[in-house]
């Protein structure tokens, strides 16, 4: 090697004390990184800590490549400390040795490079194409829609009466593969912007992508709530268009559709009847669907509202559903969140408290 | 073509109205230079005027994100202040600070005595000043546009607020998310015909006003790199002005280029976009590596490893630049076969880069490094980029990268890249040439704290956004709630956003501390070895006495240096150092003294009014696009008949 000065062979154990030193900065790292995956439901939307098959087979190709990567980065960075260490000037008066390359050196650094590119390439085009398979017989075929701001799903081959659909929560069972159809193309649901479905520790991201349909699968193996959220810009409040993936036994699921199949709850006490009739009065009913309810249009503008109660987040799944944040929302939705498309109802002619409150009542006995 | 006509025109008798102006020192002097040194300072003060802003904004951001549901912005005013953030840092402050070292120095690094179109060339100053206040003033009117610096279709014309709940009504919506979008689109054509004339400029000046004996293959690293991103200007400036174009009728006008409903197309957009935007990731790096190229051989004092390997590679990153930009759309769902494609493009590009990273590494191996505090930067930007880099082929990764895209694991990436790679290489750059440029020299000790800090700053801010972006956080979130995971390296990333203001100002106060010291440089303070530090410290107007006849690669160090390459140098006594060659040349390269002239400033000025024109309707914007039109067809002919130099 015409590029290494012979009187440098001295220095070999510092060269070696570098490298060993920088060895342990690399042990650390991939410490630091076996930490970030440890699966303690401490970070809901770990995509280190898979949990479903779809995630699992993306997850595998990270554990490739990031050793591969940390490997690389030891050496360069190794690298570069030996030569600044080593080559450091000592007040030499002349010049060094004038080397202007080493042609065996420079293509061994592009083929070496370009072999372990191969061999990150194999198992990513390999996945790729596996995971871009369609849809098993037996899968839960959901179609989703992305609105400003809020997943809206529905559920195409469950239950058997009115068509089931749940917004900013998707409920599904464990162990079976769910098709997600991304449906851009959809006339009565209105697609806005691209938004994109993401659940980290199911699958990786789809957007949504308007006058389009796209799909992907998720599956879990486990009961359990696994948040998700929008992930690619899409306005004002892109950052509060969350939703939640929530698993169940095959039989807890069963039972979900059963209830969800079910109209809506009728009013039974006094409050609740002046709710049932405000919803109808105040328009209510012109942007959502209360299934049963004697006005129903079955429209699909806001989130389907006949089993709301059982929800346990409203607004794309950012505010609990306590009676105050209902209140607030519904007599100013910008003052939770910004660019959402209802209505302020408490403007031209303000609903009073009492009404308020009957409103809530019902929305909270739908269960 | 320009000047030949207006000197053809004027002579004998020139007439008064375009009698050109005279003046080359003096506060309005600078409006009407043309002399590359000076506009190439006026891109450089300019430049870092915007990147303050864009910090600003960034320390705005981070302050935001601090915490779980931060308090500091809203929804409305934290959209535009990440997408001006972006805008403001690729357009108006890394491009033009590139541009700076462009202006400044290829002419002095081929031995030339400005560049092709002098005037050309401080056209494109005034355009690019002239687009980033026109950006900035929608400050005042209808806000700052909102919707990231992709601003992706549709919600570029659909709005983030399509009911008009948050405005107030739809009307009001409409108009001020059409005035934000004008401001967009407009904007960033007027810099895109910036961007376009000096490509034009600098590949004319580099294949037709080299020094004698300055052949290709002799030029340095930095030239070749200017070349390269010249060429992908010139191509990809093209790409964003339709797509611009495209989207100013469509918000304008209603044209349904990227309308589902009406037959056009969203994905349109992306793939115009990103043919566009990927290689403008070149765009911005590949001058940073240029000047790294420069330092290290400096500094090490070896001629830089593998010449001919790091000019190809350069010219490869250009070349595959183009074949890679679908790996920005992984998650749009183009299919297998299209993902495959772009993965396996974007691995492939990873190869002429680790080049590039292992020359610098070769370039090192054996010299005598000498860590001033250009050296470090250079050296920063080595080890920097490679983490960069590295991420980089993990999105290539397609899989796993829907894992990743759209979360901050990519803000990390690229924050890597371009202030890992393109900030530490154009700072390296700005304390390497400062004393060539002014003619004194920046305080090394707190360079060197600068950049430590910096360094140190760099780390926090985004080595953290690696793992929040694993651990599911998305980009272009303005709040997150608590129970996430996120708090503790959202705050180790704001304090590392602080420490990296905090090395900036001791940049200024290291430029106010050396300036009132003036320890001068003398033509060569660094042993270095091109042209550039032949001439005096600053270089007189006309960059050279005498146009130097080249006879090698780093002719400088050779006029140093005796000895036969491959061996120990023995340096040159002093005075003994003499040209090879003393002949006459008059080959284009004579006496050369061009006048300043108004009429650049004034085609520029045109070009915002007319554009301000698209706001009106009826005679509002006929006046206006009419006054704009006048006057840059007024700049343009005063252009064509000024009388030419002497």
């Amino acid at each position: 090697m015409r590029s290494c000065p012979r009187e440098g062979s001295g220095e070999a154990p510092r060269v070696v004390r570098g490298l060993s030193r920088w060895a342990a900065v690399g042990g650390l790292a991939v410490l630091l990184a076996a930490c970030a995956r440890s699966g303690d439901g401490m970070i809901p939307q770990n995509a280190l800590d898979p949990a479903g098959p779809i995630a699992r087979a993306q997850d595998r190709l990270w554990d490739i490549v990031f050793p591969v990567a940390v490997v690389v980065f030891i050496l360069v960075q190794g690298l570069i400390i030996v030569a600044v260490v080593r080559f450091r000037d000592r007040g030499e008066s002349q010049p060094p040795k004038q080397v202007h390359g080493n042609t065996r050196l420079e293509v061994v650094w592009t083929i070496i490079p370009t072999l372990i590119l191969i061999g990150i390439a194999i198992p990513t085009v390999d996945t790729i194409f596996r995971l871009s398979a369609p849809a098993v017989p037996d899968a839960l075929r959901v179609r989703v829609i992305g609105k400003q701001y809020w997943w809206q799903f529905e559920y195409m081959n469950a239950g058997t009466g009115a068509p089931i659909r749940t917004a900013s929560e998707l409920h599904i069972p464990t162990g079976r593969e769910v098709f997600i159809e991304l449906d851009g193309q959809s006339k009565d649901d209105g697609a806005d912007v691209i938004h994109s479905f993401w659940v980290p520790r199911l699958a990786g991201k789809q957007d949504y992508v308007p006058g389009h349909m796209r799909t992907m699968r998720i599956q879990a193996d486990n009961p359990g709530t696994y948040p998700g959220q929008c992930a690619e810009f899409c306005g004002l409040s892109h950052a509060d268009m969350r939703f939640a993936v929530v698993a169940h036994t095959p039989a807890e699921f069963d039972q979900w559709l059963a209830d969800q199949s079910r109209a809506a709850t009728q009013p039974t006490t006094d409050r609740t009847r002046q709710g049932f009739e405000l919803v109808a009065g105040q328009g209510c009913l012109g942007c959502h669907t209360i299934e049963g309810h004697p006005q129903n249009a079955g429209a699909r503008v806001g989130p389907d509202l006949t089993h709301f109660a059982k929800q346990e987040k409203f607004a794309g799944y950012t505010y609990p559903q306590t009676n105050e944040n209902l209140k607030q929302w519904i007599r100013n939705p910008q003052s939770l969140k910004m660019g959402a498309q209802m209505p302020d109802w408490g403007g031209g002619s303000p609903l009073s408290e009492q009404q308020l409150d009957a409103l809530v009542a019902y929305l909270q006995s739908l269960r | 073509m320009t000047a030949i006509a207006g000197k053809q025109r004027t002579r004998p008798q020139p007439r008064r109205i375009y009698a050109r102006p005279v003046a080359t020192t003096g506060f309005w002097s600078w409006f009407t230079t043309i002399d590359h040194k000076r506009i190439g300072i006026l891109y450089g003060v300019t430049a870092t005027t915007f990147f303050v802003i864009g910090g600003i904004e960034a320390l705005l951001i981070r302050t935001q994100l601090v915490a779980p549901n931060g308090q500091i912005l809203d929804e409305n005013l934290y959209n535009q202040i990440f997408t001006m953030h972006g805008l403001t840092m690729i357009f108006f402050a890394v491009m033009p600070l590139s541009s700076a070292f462009f202006n400044y120095l290829l002419p002095l690094m081929i031995g030339a005595k400005d560049v092709a179109f002098p005037r050309l060339n401080a056209f494109s100053y005034w355009v690019f000043l002239a687009s980033g206040l026109f950006l900035y003033s929608s400050i005042f009117f209808s806000g700052m546009p909102d919707g990231g610096w992709f601003n992706y279709a549709p919600l570029n014309f659909f709005g983030p607020d399509p009911g008009g709940l948050h405005s107030g009504s739809t009307q009001a919506a409409a108009q001020i998310h059409q005035a934000r979008m004008l401001y967009y689109s407009l904007g960033l054509q007027i810099a895109g015909i910036a961007s376009l004339a000096s490509a034009v400029n600098f590949i004319v000046t580099i294949l037709n006003m080299r020094a004698p004996g300055m052949t290709l293959m002799r030029m340095p690293v930095f030239v070749w790199m200017t070349f390269v991103t010249s060429f992908l200007l010139l191509f990809a400036m093209p790409v964003i002005a339709i797509a611009l174009w495209q989207l100013m009728l469509q918000v304008r006008y209603g044209a349904p280029f990227f309308d589902p409903g009406a037959g056009g197309d969203p994905i349109l957009w992306q793939h115009m976009f990103w043919l566009f935007g990927h290689p403008e990731v070149y765009i911005l790096i590949l001058p940073a590596f240029g000047i790294v190229s420069e330092i290290i051989p400096t500094f090490a004092r070896k001629p830089i490893f593998g010449y001919a390997a790091m000019v190809f590679a350069g010219i490869a990153i250009g070349f595959l630049g183009w074949g890679v930009w679908a790996h920005h759309m992984f998650t749009v769902g183009l299919g297998p076969v299209a993902n495959t494609a772009f993965s396996l493009t974007t691995m492939l590009i990873a190869v002429p880069t680790g080049v590039k990273i292992f020359n610098w590494i070769g370039t090192l191996w054996g010299g005598h490094l000498r860590f001033r505090t250009p050296m470090l930067f250079a050296i920063g930007l080595v080890g920097m980029f490679t983490i960069g880099g590295l991420s980089g082929v993990t999105h290539a990764v397609v899989p796993h990268d829907t894992q990743q895209q759209d979360t901050y694991y990519i803000v990390a990436h690229f924050h890597y890249v371009l202030f890992g790679g393109a900030i530490f290489g154009l700072f390296g750059g700005l304390y390497y040439w400062w004393p060539k440029i002014f003619g004194w020299m920046l305080d090394d000790r707190i360079g060197k704290v600068h950049f430590w800090l910096m360094l140190i700053g760099f780390n926090l801010a985004f080595g953290p956004m690696h793992i929040l972006g694993l651990h599911g956080m998305p980009r272009r979130i303005w709040r997150y709630d608590a129970g996430m995971g996120w708090d503790l390296w959202n705050l180790v990333s704001t304090i590392g956003a602080f420490v990296i203001a905090a090395s900036i100002v001791i940049f200024f106060a290291n430029v106010a501390i050396s300036r009132s010291r003036r320890i001068e440089a003398g033509n060569d303070p660094w042993d270095a070895r091109t042209l550039e530090w032949l001439t005096t410290s600053p270089p007189p107007a006309d960059n050279f006495k005498e146009v130097p006849v080249v006879a090698s690669r780093d002719e400088l160090w050779h006029r140093k240096y005796a000895g036969e390459d491959g061996t120990q140098p023995v340096r040159v006594p002093a005075g003994a150092a003499q040209n090879h060659d003393d002949h006459d040349d008059h080959d284009g390269h004579g006496e050369h003294h061009p006048l300043p002239s108004y009429y650049p400033t004034i085609t520029a000025l045109g070009m915002p009014i007319a554009a301000y024109g698209m706001f009106f309707e009826g005679p509002g914007q006929i006046i206006l696009l009419t006054i704009g039109a006048a006057v840059m067809l007024f700049g343009i002919f005063g252009w064509v008949f000024e009388p030419s130099a002497e």
